[in-house]
C-alpha cells in the first residue's frame, strides 16, 4: 500500500541551525496523525518544508509515492497536500461563498477564466455549498468574512482549504484562539473531517490530540524523539520530560 | 426581501448573491447614458471632455493592478508613453487609422507589461514603487535619446490621423475626440465588469488581501499577476493612443512623472479597487484642476493637495455617506432603487 505523505530523511538547515533533523514519517492513507512538540521543536519549519514554502537541504517528501519536493506550493495544493493556518489567513474582503469558491474553481480548472461570472460554468456553487454546509456556514455566507465571528472565520479557514479536495490535510492548531463556547464546534467540525483525507494535526492542545488522533509524532529540536500510538505517548516517560512536563498543558 | 430569499435552497442562493453583485445598478447606467448624452450639449467642452475619458481609462488601468491586485505603479505612465508614441510614430509613417492603431498600442504596451512584470511579482510596495519608476524613467530617457524616431524633446510631428472607421473625422471642438474616447471606455469598462466577477477578477482581490493564504489554495499567483499586469499595461496603452490620436500629437510629457503621479491621485481621489474609482476620479479631478486653474493659475497644485489632505484625513467613506445623503435628498427616486437592491 502507498503511503498518502511519506518524509525520508528531511533535514533542513539555516546556517549552522539545524531546524529539522532527519524527519521521516510515513502516513498511511486516511490517517489521523498528530504532530507535538514544544515551542521551537520545529513544527513550523516542517510545515514549510512539506507545503513548499522553503525547500529542504536534504531528504524527500512524497505524496502519494509521487517526490513533490521540486514542486511550488500551489502545484502541491493541486497535487492534494494543503494546509491550515495558526493565525486565520483570510481574504476579509470576500465572502464566504466567494472565498470558497476561489479554491473550487482553481481546482476545477476555471481559476484563469475571466470571461464569466464565478459559479456560471461547470458545479462550483453546488460544492461551495456542500462545504459551507459541512462547517455550518451558509447562514452568514453572504457576509464579507471580516464581519464573521472569530469561531465562524476559524471553520472558514479549514472550509477553504477542504474545498482544495486534499488527500492530506495539515491542521496547524485549528482551534487556537477560539473562545470556550466557540471550541466544540471547531472540534467536532475537526472530528468529522472526511475519513478518505489524512489530516496531520500540529497541535499544542493535548485534549484535542489525545481526542482526535490515532498516531502522535513528538518533535524535539528538530527531531521526531518518538512516535507511536496515543497511549504509548500518554505512557512514554521522555515525552513527559521534554513535553508534558513542561506545564504547557 | 430576505424572507424571499431565505427559503431558497442555499445553491440558488448563492447563484442569486453572486448574480446581484454582477448586476447593473441605476446609478451605472444613468452615468453611461447622460455621458453620452453629453455628445450633444457643451459643445466647447468636448475637448475637455474627450481628455477626461482618457484619464478616466487610464485610471481604470491602473485600478486593475492598483486597486484589485494591490500592486503599487509609480510608472504606470511607461505604458501609456508607449502607447502614444506606437500611434504617433504609425501616424507619422502614413497608418493613420485610430482603431488599428489602437490595437497596435495596447499590444506593444502589452508586450512591454508582460516583459516587466517579472519585475514586480517580488519585493515589497517599496522596492515595486521604485523597480516601476525606474523602467518608467528608462523608457522616458529612451524617448528623448532616439530622436530621430520620437522627435526627442520636440515631440513627435506631422501626426496624420484618420477619420474614425473611415467616417468620422475629428473635428475642432472634439466631438469626435470624446464620442471616440468614451466609447473606448465603455467597451473596456464592459469587459472589465465581467473580469471584476470571474474566478480571475476574486483571485487577484484574494492575492491582494492575502498572497499568502492565495497561493495556499492552489491560486497560480506569480501567473494570475503576470497577466493582471499585462491587461493593465494594454488597457494604458491604449489611453495613451487615445491621447496622441485626439491631439494629434505626442512629447515626452507623456512619458512623464506626473502622469504616473497624477494618475495615481486620481484613484485616490476616486477610490481603488471599484472599476468607476477611476472615472469619477477623473472627472473631479480634471474640473477641479480646470476650476482652480482658472482663479489660481499659479497655485492650482496647492489646492489640490489640500484638497487630498482633507480627503485622507476626512476618510472617503464618510465623504461618501455624506455624498449618498445629499444624492438621497435631490434624487429620491435612485437613492430608493439603489436602498431596494
Amino acid at each position: 500500500m502507498t503511503l498518502a505523505l511519506e518524509t525520508r530523511g528531511l533535514m533542513k538547515s539555516f546556517g549552522g541551525l539545524i531546524a529539522t533533523n532527519d524527519v521521516s514519517l510515513q502516513l498511511p492513507k486516511g490517517a489521523r496523525h498528530a504532530l507535538i512538540g514544544p515551542n521551537g521543536a520545529g513544527k513550523t519549519t516542517l510545515i514549510n518544508l512539506l507545503t513548499g514554502v522553503l525547500a529542504p537541504t536534504s531528504g524527500e517528501i512524497l505524496l502519494d509515492g509521487r517526490d513533490i519536493g521540486s514542486l511550488g506550493v500551489e502545484q502541491r495544493v493541486g497535487l492534494g497536500l494543503t494546509r491550515t493556518f495558526q493565525i486565520n489567513q483570510l481574504f476579509p474582503d470576500l465572502t464566504a461563498i466567494e472565498t470558497v469558491a476561489l479554491a473550487v474553481s482553481e481546482r476545477q480548472g476555471r481559476g484563469g477564466d475571466w470571461w464569466r461570472r464565478v459559479g456560471t460554468k461547470g458545479p462550483v456553487l453546488e460544492e461551495v455549498i456542500e462545504v459551507l454546509d459541512r462547517f455550518d456556514l451558509t447562514d452568514r455566507m453572504t457576509e464579507q468574512t471580516r464581519y464573521l465571528p472569530y469561531g465562524k472565520q476559524r471553520l472558514l479557514e479549514i472550509a477553504v482549504a477542504l474545498a482544495t479536495k486534499p488527500r492530506v490535510l495539515l491542521l496547524d492548531e485549528p482551534a487556537a484562539g477560539v473562545p470556550e463556547g466557540e471550541r466544540e464546534e471547531i472540534l467536532n467540525a475537526v472530528a468529522d473531517l472526511p475519513k478518505d483525507v489524512t489530516v496531520v494535526l500540529i497541535e499544542h492542545d493535548m485534549d484535542l490530540v489525545f481526542r482526535f488522533a490515532e498516531s502522535i509524532s513528538v518533535l524535539v529540536a528538530g527531531a521526531v524523539l518518538t512516535e507511536g500510538t496515543v497511549a504509548e505517548i500518554k505512557a512514554d516517560p521522555r515525552v513527559k520530560a521534554v513535553y508534558l512536563g513542561e506545564g504547557e498543558v | 426581501m430576505t424572507d424571499i430569499t431565505s427559503s431558497l435552497p442555499p445553491v440558488a442562493r448563492a447563484g442569486r448573491f453572486l448574480a446581484g453583485e454582477a448586476r447593473w445598478s441605476w446609478l451605472e447606467i444613468g452615468f453611461w447614458v447622460v455621458a453620452f448624452g453629453l455628445a450633444f450639449f457643451f459643445r466647447s467642452n468636448h475637448l475637455l471632455f474627450a481628455e477626461i475619458a482618457i484619464l478616466a481609462l487610464f485610471a481604470v488601468s491602473l485600478d486593475i493592478i492598483l486597486g484589485y491586485a494591490g500592486i503599487v505603479s509609480l510608472g504606470h505612465a511607461a505604458f501609456f508613453g508607449l502607447g502614444a508614441y506606437t500611434v504617433g510614430i504609425m501616424a507619422r509613417s502614413g497608418w493613420g487609422d485610430p482603431l488599428t492603431g489602437l490595437a497596435a498600442a495596447g499590444v506593444t504596451a502589452g508586450i512591454l507589461g508582460f516583459f516587466t512584470s517579472f519585475l514586480v511579482l517580488r519585493g515589497s510596495d517599496l522596492t515595486r514603487l521604485m523597480i516601476t519608476l525606474g523602467v518608467a524613467s528608462l523608457l522616458h530617457e529612451t524617448a528623448n535619446k532616439l530622436d530621430w524616431l520620437t522627435g526627442g524633446a520636440d515631440g513627435l510631428q506631422g501626426m496624420m490621423v484618420g477619420p474614425v472607421l473611415g467616417r468620422f473625422s475629428f473635428d475642432l471642438y472634439g466631438t469626435t475626440a470624446y464620442v471616440y474616447a468614451l466609447s473606448v471606455l465603455f467597451v473596456v469598462v464592459l469587459g472589465l465588469r465581467i473580469l471584476v466577477h470571474s474566478p480571475f477578477g476574486h483571485a487577484l482581490r484574494a492575492i491582494r488581501d492575502n498572497p499568502l493564504r492565495a497561493r495556499a489554495i492552489g491560486i497560480p499567483v506569480n501567473r494570475r499577476l503576470i497577466a493582471a499586469y499585462t491587461l493593465a499595461a494594454v488597457i494604458a496603452g491604449i489611453a495613451g493612443a487615445l491621447l496622441a490620436q485626439t491631439s494629434g500629437f505626442a512629447s515626452l510629457d507623456v512619458l512623464e512623472f506626473h502622469r504616473s503621479a497624477d494618475v495615481m491621485l486620481v484613484l485616490v481621489i476616486g477610490g481603488s479597487g471599484r472599476l468607476y474609482g477611476g472615472i469619477l476620479g477623473a472627472i473631479v479631478f480634471r474640473f477641479a484642476q480646470d476650476a482652480i486653474s482658472t482663479i489660481t493659475p499659479q497655485y492650482w497644485q496647492f489646492w489640490i493637495g489640500m484638497g487630498l489632505v482633507i480627503l485622507v484625513l476626512a476618510g472617503r467613506d464618510r465623504l461618501e455617506t455624506v455624498g449618498r445623503k445629499i444624492v438621497g435628498r435631490a434624487l429620491p427616486w435612485i437613492a430608493n432603487k439603489e436602498a431596494a437592491r
